[in-house]
């Protein structure tokens, strides 16, 4: 594997999940429990959804095939998203669309960290600017943690439920694959397995915080995207966000 | 004071936002929220999206006491006639923002 090819495998990653998420929190708008929080949340899937845009148009650059930004996004197969499947996960309730968010922020403000000393200056400069947009998601989202997990009975269970259905999808945030091993050796982007510490101390504390508990999965974890492999949400996912792109390929603005 | 009720929304707060260095916070609108921290939050996502501030002060709805219409003749009508009271016979240096 050629380091265009894993750069590409990176991006797409990069992008796919801030697609993913962006489109799901993009459902919330005009549904969610109050004007601020609707507002908030759509504030954080525009946020995504200009990171997924940045790292997609660089796949298409890297790529070399003339691929742009939208052809990516709007002419791939679920099998050739690169998404985590944590983000794919349904919006269920605000508990659930938290937790999700949560899970993710703290991942992706780890991932971000390691991104800044990468030898590729365009994931450089992608992590200082979204740097500062993920520190606030993270911070938003710890904060419903908290809010919700130790607030009332019912905001707790419903809470703990999410972590629950959640949970599983966590592991493969970690996973390698070949293109990890050939961008730890350039510099370009940080070992993935070496993030996994601060994640856990930092999603650990907040959930103390949030009088939550971590479930036992009795060491299950979910696994896929990194072949492919999602569940059954992103298709519908992308026949929604797909369809006038394919439908009508010409349609402008 | 008047009352601000917590409803499952939370109580309402007043959002200031102060648009450059050096200059007053200025009213921006109002919003509801919990608690303070979140409040400013809330403040930061409604009422800063497209670079209107550099600092925000949110303030609890009923901590603002505020004239009433009552009191407007009596309060503001006695200024009507005293234009002298307007520094409009300085020259205004030139250079010199936000007079």
């Amino acid at each position: 594997m050629t380091k265009d090819e894993a750069l590409f495998e990176f991006l797409i990653r990069l992008g796919d999940n801030g697609l993913v998420l962006a489109q799901r929190l993009g459902e919330w708008c005009g549904h969610a429990h109050q004007l601020e929080s609707d507002i908030a949340l759509t504030n954080v899937a525009l946020d995504n959804l200009g990171q997924a845009r940045m790292a997609l148009s660089e796949a298409g650059k890297v790529e070399g095939k003339g691929r742009t930004e939208d052809d990516l996004a709007f002419h791939r197969t679920e099998m050739e998203y690169r998404n985590n499947l944590l983000l794919e996960q349904e919006n269920g309730d605000f508990a659930q669309t938290i937790t999700r968010q949560f899970l993710f922020d703290v991942f992706q403000y780890e991932l971000l960290m390691g991104l800044k000393s990468s030898s590729s200056e365009f994931l450089q400069s992608f992590a200082v600017k979204s740097l500062k947009e993920v520190s606030y998601h993270r911070s938003l989202s710890s904060d419903w943690m908290v809010r919700l997990g130790d607030g009332t009975d019912l905001s707790h269970e419903k809470m703990q439920d999410a972590l629950n259905l959640l949970w599983q999808y966590t592991g493969e945030l970690f996973e390698k694959t070949e293109a990890d091993k050939v961008l730890i050796e350039a510099g370009l982007a940080p070992d993935l397995e070496k993030l996994k510490g601060n994640w856990e101390n930092i999603v650990e504390e907040v959930l103390k915080k949030a009088t939550l508990e971590i479930p036992d999965t009795k060491g299950f974890m979910a696994t896929g995207s990194r072949r492919g492999e999602h569940t059954e949400f992103l298709g519908y996912i992308l026949a929604e966000m797909q369809y006038l792109p394919r439908t009508m390929p010409e349609a402008k603005w | 004071m008047t009352d601000n009720k917590t409803s499952d929304q939370g109580i309402l707060w007043e959002v200031f936002i102060q648009s450059k260095p050096g200059i007053p916070h200025k009213h921006a609108g109002s919003l509801h929220a919990h608690d303070a921290e979140m409040a400013l939050k809330n403040a930061r996502d409604v009422y800063t999206r497209r670079k209107e501030g550099i600092s925000l002060w949110v303030v609890p709805a009923n901590a603002i006491t505020a004239s009433t219409e009552a009191d407007a003749d009596s309060f503001f009508d006695p200024a009507d006639d005293k234009v002298y009271r307007h520094p409009t016979f300085y020259t205004v240096p030139e250079g010199v923002k936000y007079l």
